[in-house]
């Protein structure tokens, strides 16, 4: 099976039932995406399949054939500009405890603020509701939610 | 845990955990005896080890390995400063915090501060307890005084080296930020002088700063790990990958301590990636089946290929109904006593309240699910997890595999969260690894084996807060003074059976189970116990005693304010008098930051209070609450924090505000581990409510300055949060709350 992952081609030998969480973390080393619950339930594993935030844990490698799969680890590498603000903000206000659900999380923000007409700044609700499916255990909300309203903001 | 242990008791404390770890009632080993016999400060017993420097011919940018494994702090010829921590980080920030205290002292330029984790090397025992222990919000608390001492000492080796090297008076030198200064303008970077530094004796003595010339402690900094934690590349114990690895996952048996009584895995071996199927014991006398493959997919495929039928006859099967009746039923008998008072006011006492509380079952359900990785040798054995408690985990893995502890290494790895279940009393989770990893070694697989559970195993598979029912019977008089408060608490016992039993298990009450009843207020309680014992495995979780008893007694302490027409407040203040200073100023700065009884609420809103002392460290909540569509929702938290000094304020603001979020959980629908025939009935965070973002309320974080040593912060925050919420819905319902979570029926 092909699968483009962060721009690059790979041939994977793996049940298409597979979810992409474990093609990525398993078979290419990719360990960046987290599990977390295995059931689209807590938003550690999300990815973007063309550019969409979607739970890897839940969604077979089958699906990302033909389509473009980006990680934490590309989203935040530099050339994403909307990645790249995500991550100065996170870092910036300090959100990550455990660390454990942000890929996740910055996944989501990033995922959510491209997704915005072009210089609309969200609202309080609008955050809370793009990030409620992401858990974290660690209770950095707070901080998550001011992290979001900085990129945002800078990204004007 | 383990917050209020009697100092006495300490050295017969240690020689029972190493007795009990080592599994024989040998001698001490020479080298740990050395270290934990140190007469005048077992808090210092492991400072010895100051490496510095690098041998000769290493790379000049990159740090090597350790060369001493028992290494605190090592400078590189680029002048980088490498802290090894102690303690387990799992997002406290621990791996900050200590390189910032030892960086004081040091004097370091604190953009070369890296941190790292050490191993079950006895010199990253808690300097206090002897023991590798990350619990208890210790860390800082207890490791304050050590890291400064190095940090210390290895700027006097720095200074002597530059003085020998300048051939000047080392009196005559100075450092800044990681540069020794000297007369005439000399002036060299510590990485320079590091390697001289090395060959000089560690010095016997060292002064202190004075905490008022502090630059770095008491700074607001950022985490270590900030950028690795944004990026996808800081790496977990789930993330280990060695060469050959496989990985396990286990079926386990619904009921707990169930065995087997027919194992059919030929569809799970046809299963492709998968390598063996192994039957394993586990914790409590059980038994599991574990799947052994390429990796996780695989593994669960070939576990849910497997036909297996369990033998549950022997064992109980807790019913959480049930298990209700029967604790009250227990409550109304007499039992052992951790209080006594005179109980004779209560029958014409002019108000009486009677109450009954119930908490129920709760999962630690940290994000990272439970993981170890094993590699295994002939007379040695390696692992990486997670770890609380390296020290026991390696004493328990050396049991299984039938090694000295000597012969096992643990490396201690990031975690994703724990909360305590990453020290379980029986180490169920490396000796289950090693378990897998040594059968699959007989069965011909000579390669590391990662075993790790899924979220349902995490959730299902024990190690819970316990369920506890309390009752109270007060009586009071008009003006709201108690004239006798009889108290009842019924709970299985955390601490029985647990090496901590000896000196926390007193007359039959586990210490754990009371801690944070009755003080700091001087009330005249009679205290019951009971400790009935079932067969779910039950364990400390974040602030321990005091996620149930914080609740009981600041709900009822606002129940008799009410009742005798008082400000929680000044009812508060009133109880606390002069002896309780610190009580008074977090209280008093969460009061007034808030606006409490100033500000005009928005309409349907509350105010609620509370405030709580746990790890040497009082919280109070000052919170807004309102009811909509039936649910109790949580607008507004004002906090005053009190635990001393502040080594990082943006580090206490998030353990504070993270606690809370965790205390708030228990109050959300569905916070509850419930079980129907001895198997639990939650499996993942479906049906386990934890907060989500939608849940979070406004929240600021407010700090009572002090120069004092600091205490703990990272459980503090979690235990007046809940009844700081249920106090503003009473004065909504004019209905006090009475169970987490939350029943609004
Ligand atoms: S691991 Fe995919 S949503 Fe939780
Ligand atoms: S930072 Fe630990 S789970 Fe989010």
């Amino acid at each position: 099976m092909q699968l483009v992952v962060n721009g690059r081609e790979h041939t994977v030998d793996v049940d298409p039932a597979m979810p992409i969480l474990w093609a990525l973390r398993d078979t290419l080393g990719l360990t960046g995406t987290k599990f977390g619950c295995g059931a689209a339930l807590c938003g550690a594993c999300t990815v973007h399949l063309d550019g969409e935030a979607v739970r890897s844990c839940s969604t077979p490698v089958s699906e990302a054939v033909g389509k473009k799969i980006a990680t934490i680890e590309a989203v935040t590498a530099g050339a994403d500009r909307v990645g790249a603000a995500v991550q100065a903000a996170w870092i910036k206000h300090d959100v990550a405890q455990c660390g454990y659900c942000q890929s996740g999380q910055i996944m989501s923000a990033t995922a959510f603020i491209k997704a915005l007409p072009r210089g609309k700044q969200p609202t309080p609700e609008e955050i809370d509701t793009a990030m409620a499916g992401n858990i974290c255990r660690c209770g950095t909300y707070a901080r998550i939610r001011a992290a979001i309203a900085d990129a945002s903001r800078s990204l004007v | 845990m383990l917050h209020n242990i009697d100092p006495a008791d300490l050295p017969r404390a240690l020689q029972r955990l190493v007795t009990h770890a080592r599994g024989t009632p040998a001698a001490l080993p020479r080298r740990s005896f050395l270290k934990l016999a140190g007469a005048s400060g077992l808090a210092l017993g492991a400072f010895p080890h100051v490496a510095l420097g690098q041998t000769a011919g290493a790379a000049a940018t990159t740090l090597k390995p350790t060369q001493q494994p028992s290494a605190f702090v090592q400078i590189a010829r680029n002048g980088e400063v490498m802290v090894t921590i102690n303690r387990l980080e799992f997002g406290q920030g621990v791996n900050t915090g200590l390189p910032m205290i030892l960086a004081e002292e040091l004097d370091a330029d604190w953009s070369l501060v890296r941190s790292r984790h050490g191993t079950n090397d006895v010199a990253y025992a808690d300097p206090l307890f002897g023991i590798h222990l990350t619990g208890g919000s210790h860390t800082i608390k207890n490791s304050y005084t050590q890291y400064r001492e190095l940090g210390a000492r290895a700027r006097a080796m720095l200074l002597n080296a530059a003085a020998a090297q300048w051939k000047v008076d080392v009196a005559t030198l100075r450092t800044r930020a990681g540069t020794v200064l000297g007369p005439r303008g000399l002036k060299t970077g510590y990485g320079e002088l590091a390697e001289a530094a090395m060959a000089l004796p560690v010095p016997e003595k060292v002064t202190l700063k004075d905490p008022k010339d502090f630059r770095i402690i008491g700074r607001p900094t950022q985490r270590l790990d900030a950028q690795a934690k944004t990026s996808g590349k800081q790496d977990f114990g789930i993330d280990v990958h060695l060469p050959g690895q496989l990985t396990a996952v286990v079926a386990r048996p619904p009921v707990f301590g169930s065995s087997l009584a027919l194992v059919d895995d030929s569809a799970a071996r046809a299963v492709k990636g998968v390598k063996a199927v192994l039957r394993v014991p586990l914790d409590g006398g059980g038994e599991g089946v574990a799947v052994v493959a390429e990796g996780y997919w695989q593994a669960t495929q070939g576990r849910d290929a497997l036909k297996l039928e369990w033998d549950a006859s022997k064992v109980e099967k807790v019913d959480s109904e049930k298990q209700l009746a029967q604790y009250r039923e227990l409550a109304g008998q007499p039992g052992p006593r951790k209080l006594d008072a005179d109980m004779a006011p209560l029958a014409t006492a002019p108000q009486q309240i009677e109450a009954e509380f119930i908490f129920p079952y709760l999962a630690h359900a940290a994000m990272e699910p439970l993981n170890c990785t094993v590699r295994l040798g002939d007379n040695r054995a390696e692992i990486w997890m997670g770890s609380q408690s390296a020290g026991l985990d390696a004493a328990a893995a050396a049991k299984v595999l039938g090694f000295t502890p000597e012969q096992v290494v643990v490396n201690v790895l990031m975690a994703g969260g724990g909360f305590g279940r990453r020290f379980s009393s029986t180490s169920d989770v490396v000796v289950e690894a090693c378990a897998i990893a040594k059968a699959a070694r007989t069965a011909g697989l000579d390669v590391p084996v990662r075993t790790v559970w899924s979220r349902e195993d995490d959730m299902k598979g024990g190690y819970y807060r316990p369920m506890h029912l309390h009752r109270a019977k007060i009586g009071f008089d008009d003006k709201g003074k108690v004239l006798a408060w009889d108290h009842v608490i019924v709970a299985q016992s955390i601490l029985t059976g647990t090496v901590f039993a000896a000196f926390q298990v007193k007359d039959g009450i586990d210490a754990s189970a009371t801690e944070g009843m009755l003080t700091p207020y001087p009330l005249p309680m009679r205290l019951t116990v009971h400790h009935p014992k079932l067969n779910v495995p039950v364990l400390w979780w974040r602030s321990v005693g005091s996620t149930h008893t914080a609740f009981v007694m600041e709900t009822l302490l606002d129940d008799i304010a009410r009742a005798t027409k008082q400000d929680p407040v000044a009812y508060r203040m009133a109880l606390f008098g002069d002896s309780h200073p610190r009580h008074r100023a977090a209280l008093q700065l969460a009061v007034d930051r808030s606006g409490y009884g100033k500000a005009k609420l928005s309409a349907g809103r509350a105010w609620g209070v509370a405030v709580h002392e746990s790890f040497d460290s009082v919280v109070a909540y000052v919170v807004e609450a309102s009811i909509k569509d039936g649910q109790p929702v949580l607008h507004r938290v004002t906090s005053g924090v009190h635990c001393n000094l502040a080594v990082n304020p943006r580090s206490i603001e998030a353990q504070v505000q993270g606690a809370a979020v965790m205390g708030l959980s228990t109050c959300l629908p569905g916070s509850a581990i419930t079980l129907k025939d001895g198997i639990v009935e939650q499996s993942n965070f479906g049906d386990f409510t934890v907060a989500r973002i939608t849940d979070m309320p406004e929240f600021a974080v407010h700090i009572v300055p002090s120069a004092d040593p600091p205490t703990g912060i990272g459980e503090p925050g979690l235990p007046p949060l809940a009844p700081a919420f249920a106090n503003a819905i009473a004065q909504l319902t004019g209905k006090p709350l009475r169970q987490l979570p939350f029943n609004l029926a």
